[in-house]
């Protein structure tokens, strides 16, 4: 396995990702973030831990988002539901939904499609971890950006987290 | 993770992982019923037929509603008006609706095994909504995630079932449910409406005093006296068997602990519930009925997927 980020580059990008947040979304009175289950929620965490510190307390609102009922490969292989909270309108608010890998796309389209049965969002932005560019499958792309990485389909991206896999890592298999 | 079964036949079918499994899957699908949009694209690509051979409202509505919040096209079926009077078999009358590309049956029944006869000649999935005096499994499932919802557990809970448990397929789904989850799980009613059978074939307890039962059990799933099914007399009237049997607001208020009031509907209030311990506080009938919907979306999603690429 090749390292793409180790546990320190991995903690800064979070930071940068915060900040790059924050930067367009100056106190985020009209800005929820949402976290893609159950991956792109360990990043949600540690990107909202982190705005958490920056702002004035109470102002962040988080939820998470489970996408299985809206995926396009029902038919192909059956996937467990998740947990989804969202604990608050997003009607006319300006959404930052956060995952970690954006390959194909289809995780984030069909996370639009879930996104909007629960109201229509002024804007939706998305942020993510890893952006493996050129293997895109639908026109999708992101608005924040942890580390772009050129890879061929045959080769796996793996983002171990220390409270799941015992280690800060994104690797490339 | 997948069911091990092609059909929901019945309970006596499932493991306890797929009972857990339909039962954490409802969990999120009552989250979906909260949403301001109730509905997910799921079963876009599915058609399921109602197929009713005795009278329904509950499961019948509820059936639907979770096929419609799922996406899935629906028809439906009924006996009465049908070609089954005049005379078209049940696998004839399947074999034509499945030649309309129809991809699951749900399906009542009078007559028990109904289903699992239907099991064994069609390709289609089959999720049984009752069949005779055997089992009413998606009841059973949607009164074990009720429990779970209101008392946290299912292992180790008292659950009385009460009533009239020989004609009962809720109790009989109940039951398999209960046992495979963990719970002790008694049946209490006149000795003419209990099985002699059931304690060894089941291992429950069987009580014959309604009081001993309210006062054992956490939750009292009341039954509902199927005259219907009753080609005999086995109680001398409806008021004998309420005087007996019949549970009211101070029966409960008398009992040493606050019990769960449970019954499946509907109800033939005065008889085995009286109005103001149906309404009342203690009673989550109506809790019931709305996670039917849930429990039913998570059996229709489960047994819909994972068959491979289908046209």
């Amino acid at each position: 396995m090749k390292t793409v980020l180790n546990e320190q580059q991995l903690s800064i990008t979070i930071k940068r990702l915060s900040h790059q947040i924050l930067e367009n979304h100056t106190n985020l009175e009209n800005t929820v973030l949402i976290g893609i289950q159950p991956r792109g929620v360990f990043v949600s965490d540690k990107v909202v831990e982190e705005v958490r510190r920056l702002v004035l307390p109470g102002t962040v609102q988080y939820g998470k988002l489970d996408i299985t009922f809206y995926r396009d490969d029902v038919r192909r292989e059956l996937h467990v539901p998740n947990h989804t909270d969202i604990p608050f309108s997003i009607e006319n608010k300006n959404v930052v939904l956060i995952d970690d890998v954006l390959y194909t796309g289809r995780t984030i389209r069909a996370a639009l499609d879930a996104l909007l049965d629960f109201g229509r969002p002024a804007k939706v932005e998305l942020c993510i971890l890893i952006d493996r560019r050129f293997s895109r499958q639908l026109p999708i792309q992101a608005d924040y950006v942890g580390k772009s990485i050129d890879s061929i389909i045959s080769q796996k991206v793996k983002v171990f987290w220390k409270e799941k896999d015992g280690k800060d890592e994104v690797g490339l298999l | 993770m997948q069911l091990s079964v092609k059909h929901l036949l019945g309970i006596r079918d499932l493991t306890g992982q797929d009972i857990q499994l339909i039962l954490d899957t409802a969990t999120e699908f009552k989250e979906v019923l909260q949403r301001p949009i109730k509905k997910v694209p799921s079963l876009r690509d599915v058609t399921i037929v109602n197929l009713f051979y005795e009278n329904s409202t509950r499961t019948r509505i509820s059936f639907e509603l979770a096929e419609k919040r799922l996406s899935a096209d629906t028809i439906n079926f009924t006996a009465s008006g049908s070609s089954v009077s005049k005379g078209e078999t049940l696998l004839d009358t399947v074999n034509n609706i499945l030649s309309m590309k129809v991809d699951m049956v749900v399906m009542r029944h009078s007559a028990s095994g109904a289903p699992h006869f239907l099991a064994k000649h069609i390709p289609a999935a089959i999720i049984n909504a009752g069949d005779g005096i055997n089992e009413h499994p998606t009841q059973g499932l949607l009164d074990a995630f009720s429990m779970r919802e209101k008392l946290g557990r299912l292992e180790g809970l008292k659950v009385a079932i009460i009533g009239d448990i020989m004609h009962s397929r809720v109790a009989m789904s109940n039951i398999y449910l209960l046992k495979k989850m963990g719970a002790e799980v008694m049946v209490a009613g006149p000795p003419t409406l209990i099985p002699k059978y059931i304690r060894e074939a089941f291992d429950v307890r069987v009580e014959y005093n309604l009081r001993k039962a309210l006062e054992w059990c956490d939750v009292a799933n009341v039954l509902r006296i199927q005259l219907e099914r009753q080609n005999q007399v086995l109680f001398s009237s409806l008021r004998e068997y309420s005087l007996a049997y019949g549970i009211n607001k101070q029966l409960l208020d008398s009992l040493p602990k606050e019990i769960v009031i449970m019954h499946p509907g509907p109800i033939n209030r005065g008889v085995e519930l009286d109005s103001d311990a149906a309404d009342s506080r203690q009673s989550i009938i109506l809790q019931q009925v709305e996670n039917g919907v849930a429990v039913r979306m998570a059996a229709l999603y489960l047994l819909s997927g994972g068959r491979g690429i289908s046209a």
